[in-house]
């Protein structure tokens, strides 16, 4: 399905990894040495699920570059104009976060960030940021959120969906925390730090067992959230799960509050349906979906998820999610695909919704549309 | 509702419990600390044994992290699947709107009171002078 209004927000958009010459001139003259010296400028740092010329990894029709088109240019011809989109959240997902180094992970984290807001955000104004962050170092993470968040337009907190540990344990409140200071959502994003093998048996022999992994991965951090208690902790964070797919999450919300019946005693905490606190607090992007053969099956899917506040658009440009404008997947109830464009975006992202709440107060909208 | 004396008292002293069968249903008798509790003896969620149920408190929380075992003895743990029922009304913690164990009336009444009338006694008989626990039904 095409998307027929304008106005849209994708909560998933990737911006090209920058190489380390683009890095450079954001680290300082001790790190550049290091990075010269100990060859680590000649690394890509592209993270190991999606190397360059996977299928899936970007459309094929958004392979070839032009050359009289800036990144820019393209990101614009094949991600924001198409799908009438006012605000797009872009990530990148640079290999830093898998770093045992906690110090140069930190100081690339911060090159990446710093290269997103004056090579990218500065020049498009359609363009939000995550502030992408060192996870297994709350210290580190904090900090740089601190360094980040003066700048109202990154909106999130990126983090992979499985780093050195379950993400709700309490060392990395911390991050949480901060987050909800900020006003900003902490998104996790498919993919793996690799500490840990992928599935819970050890590790897979193919990328296929990799990718379906996935789900299973924002399952377990999910559940982490709501056991561990980051959602009492933090009472207004509000939990992004990029790339996660979402028709998965029914058996969840049932399994969840089976399974919390008989054993809530040892996390009281927790002291209800964990399935509500679940739809309150966890969003979910609408790309890449496991879409069913048909759309009503989907329509069911969405029956039994039974809320609508819980999805995102999401293109996930450039990977090879959907064909042509196609960006909605068929069965999408007509007064949903407005919430899931519009509205969950606005309501799941606290600096977006002042910034919207800004625009109509002042009554014009801002020129990004 | 008809009274059924199921056991004399001497059998569910404080601490104890007793399964017993009035009117064909099989019921789970609790003695804590000197007063009476019926819950029919199966749980509303599996059919498990409420009779060999773990009468607890409940586990309360501020925030995470912090820990506390409230109202004890208050709660009855089904042996099957953990799930927590009032004892007093049946109802379940987790789910108090739909899911409640049936519960029924019960207390102790002297034999001489009983006599009086109308009343069924399936097992034994009864005795003036002796005390007996009563389940209505």
């Amino acid at each position: 399905m095409k998307v027929l209004f304008s106005g849209a927000i994708d909560c998933d958009l990737h911006l090209p990894l920058p190489g380390m010459a683009t890095l450079m001139p954001y680290v300082d003259a001790f790190w550049r040495e290091q990075f010269v010296t100990r060859r680590i400028d000649r690394m890509d740092f592209a993270l190991t699920s999606f190397p360059a010329q996977t299928p899936l990894g970007m459309r094929e029709d958004w392979r070839d570059v032009r050359a009289s088109e800036t990144p820019l240019d393209k990101l614009r011809r094949e991600a924001l104009t198409p799908f009438g989109t006012r605000i797009a959240i872009a990530s990148i997902l640079h290999g830093a976060v898998a770093l045992y180094n906690d110090d140069m992970a930190a100081v690339l984290c911060s090159a990446v960030n710093d290269h997103m807001a004056r090579d990218w955000l500065d020049h498009e104004p359609r363009l939000r940021g995550s502030i992408l962050v060192v996870a297994q170092s709350a210290e580190h993470a904090v900090r740089e959120i601190e360094r980040v968040a003066a700048d109202k337009r990154f909106v999130q907190v990126l983090m992979l969906v499985m780093g050195d540990t379950l993400p709700g344990k309490r060392q990395l409140w911390p991050i949480y925390r901060a987050c909800e200071k900020h006003g900003l959502s902490l998104a996790l994003h498919a993919g793996s730090a690799y500490r840990h093998a992928p599935t819970g048996s050890g590790w897979p022999s193919y990328y296929v067992e990799d990718y379906v992994a996935q789900s299973t991965a924002f399952e377990n951090a999910i559940v982490s959230f709501l056991a561990e208690g980051v959602f009492n902790a933090c009472p207004n964070l509000k939990l992004v799960c990029l790339e996660s797919g979402f028709t998965w999450l029914p058996t969840l919300l049932w399994r969840l509050n089976k399974e919390w019946r008989g054993v809530r005693q040892e996390a009281p905490w927790l002291d209800r349906m964990p399935a509500e606190v679940l739809r309150e607090r966890v969003r979910l992007s609408l790309q890449p979906v496991d879409a069913p053969p048909d759309g009503a099956m989907l329509k069911r899917v969405l029956a039994h998820i039974d809320c609508d506040d819980m999805l995102l658009f999401s293109s996930d440009y450039p990977h090879a999610q959907f064909k042509g404008l196609e960006i909605l997947p068929d069965g999408l109830p007509d007064n949903l695909i407005r919430k899931i464009m519009i509205e969950n975006p606005i309501a799941s992202y606290p600096r977006l919704q002042a910034e919207f709440a800004a625009a109509q107060e002042t009554g014009h909208e801002r020129a990004t549309s | 509702m008809t009274k059924h004396v199921v056991a004399s008292a001497d059998e569910l002293q404080p601490g104890q419990r007793k399964l017993v069968n009035a009117g064909g249903r099989e019921i789970a008798v609790f003695n804590i600390a000197g007063e009476m509790f019926a819950l029919a003896n199966r749980c509303p969620h599996g059919g498990g044994p409420l009779i060999e149920g773990y009468v607890t408190g409940l586990a309360l929380s501020s925030r995470p992290g912090e820990y506390r075992l409230a109202r004890e003895n208050e709660f009855l743990r089904c042996p099957y699947h953990g799930w927590e029922f009032e004892l007093r009304t049946g109802q379940s913690y987790c789910d108090p709107k739909s899911v409640r164990a049936r519960q029924f009336s019960v207390h102790v009444e002297h034999g001489e009171e009983l006599a009086k009338g109308p009343y069924a006694a399936d097992r034994f008989e009864v005795a003036r002078e002796k005390d007996y626990v009563v389940v209505e039904v």
